[in-house]
């Protein structure tokens, strides 16, 4: 029986640490002789038209993904492919009488009149800007996937209490029961206090799955997951924007009363105070913005630093070393993805609870 | 490369906030044991904000880097 079971543990992970070389990097830039971990971990953790697969250059295989720009002459979209994987800006698409370029993963339209793409000395493009980009990028798309996994998980959820009524929870329901009681009572509860909290649970909930499944998708390194999308910094600045919003129009006549005009201080300290409180009211959420999305790229700038470890020496002895220290930064990148999702939560329900406290 | 040394100093700071974090977390745990999940709860938090701190410090490491 032991014996089996240390044949199970060996097997699995054998095969967790084979599962890391799916990492392996595609874009390589040569520098004098060296290979250059930086552009390849860059481009990594951002986002791009193109949910690559494995490949470099133009034998690379993705999934394409669809450009839709706003332009002066109306909605322009076609498929990334168009592009046919040059990312220096020298294929030009045409559409709708006008030229676009895809340079470092960003899309251009050049001037009116341009026939391709000139560069000045800074590699720095001279006649062209960037229309309104509404395409669905990697990003966008693994948002969806994550969507439609949060609306299945919860739609089962939803209708198991709708069919039961209050009892033991079976299935996903027993997963997910004890995480949203939780973030109720000790979470809500706790810090906005009995009247209000049930009004504030519906976003607090949001938020909270929203995050950890983003984390946890990012850092499983083959589509749909691997997208990076709680380490984009627009992403974490929408979610802190909701919280700043929902904070400050439910904030009631003592918050703003202790922004404006802190009680219990003398005159001198209270007109010192107002300046300062009126900047935390912007800075919270921009930490909350920040923590978020710095943990999050971190984390997977160290994982794709270690692999790269292999390739910098140029040697697969390397990844005996390489590839487990990257599976124990895994490991902890787990439970950094449930930490900023709770300490997201837990920070939004406390600002609300300031916002929304009662005078005593 | 002054990119890395800003961000490499920036970690001290989260190592030193960590590490006092956690010490007198221990200390408080080994007065007394029965409050540990409290103390455990506690801890996280403020460890968590102290790493977002020090990640400041990185993602403007990071935007001196990409330059």
């Amino acid at each position: 029986m032991r014996d089996s079971l240390l044949k199970t543990y060996f097997f699995a992970t054998a095969l967790m640490l084979l599962s890391f070389t799916a990492f392996a990097s595609d874009e390589n830039t040569e520098t004098e002789g060296g290979y250059d971990p930086v552009p390849v971990i860059m481009h990594h953790i951002s986002d791009s038209h193109e949910w690559h697969l494995w490949g470099k250059g133009q034998e690379s295989v993705g999934v394409p993904l669809p450009v839709i720009l706003w332009t002066d002459n109306g909605l322009v979209s076609f498929m990334s492919s168009a592009f046919h994987h040059d990312d220096e800006g020298h294929h030009i698409v045409e559409r709708k009488g006008q030229k676009f370029v895809k340079i470092h993963d960003k899309i251009y339209q050049l001037n009116s009149g341009s026939e391709h793409a000139i560069f000045d000395d800074n590699h720095h493009l001279e006649n062209g800007s960037r229309s309104l980009d509404f395409s669905i990028t990697k990003n966008v798309a693994s948002m969806f996937v994550a969507t439609l996994l949060l609306l299945f998980i919860f739609l089962k959820v939803a209708s198991f209490y709708k069919n039961h009524g209050v009892a033991a929870p079976k299935g996903i329901t027993g997963v997910v029961e004890p995480i949203i009681v939780y973030i109720r009572d000790e979470i809500a509860l706790v810090n906005i206090g009995e009247k209000k909290y049930m009004k504030f649970m519906p976003y607090l909930l949001t938020v909270f799955f929203f995050i950890l499944i983003n984390n946890i998708m990012g850092l499983i390194p083959w589509i749909p997951g691997g997208a990076n999308l709680t380490g984009n910094i627009a992403v974490t600045l929408v979610l802190a924007f909701f919280t700043l919003i929902i904070v400050n129009v439910n904030g009631n006549k003592e918050y703003w009363g202790h922004i404006f005009w802190m009680p219990g201080a003398p005159w001198p300290v209270k007109l010192l105070l107002m300046p300062i409180e009126l900047v935390g009211v912007l800075t919270k959420p921009f930490a909350l913005m920040i923590r978020l999305f710095a943990n999050i790229t971190a984390g997977h700038i160290v994982i794709l630093s270690l692999l790269s470890l292999v390739f910098i020496f140029k040697s697969v002895a390397m990844s005996l070393v390489a590839v487990p220290f990257a599976l124990f930064i895994s490991v902890l990148e787990i439970l950094v993805a449930f930490l900023q999702a709770y300490v997201f939560t837990m920070l939004t329900a406390l600002f609300i609870g300031t916002a929304v406290a009662e005078h005593h | 490369m002054y990119a890395a040394i800003g961000a490499g100093l920036a970690v001290i700071g989260a190592g030193i906030g960590i590490g006092k974090i956690g010490g007198s977390a221990m200390e408080a745990i080994a007065r007394q044991p029965e409050a540990y999940s409290k103390i455990q709860t506690a801890m996280i938090i403020a460890a968590a904000l102290v790493e977002g701190v020090a990640l400041f410090g990185v993602v403007v490491g990071l935007m001196g880097l990409s330059n």
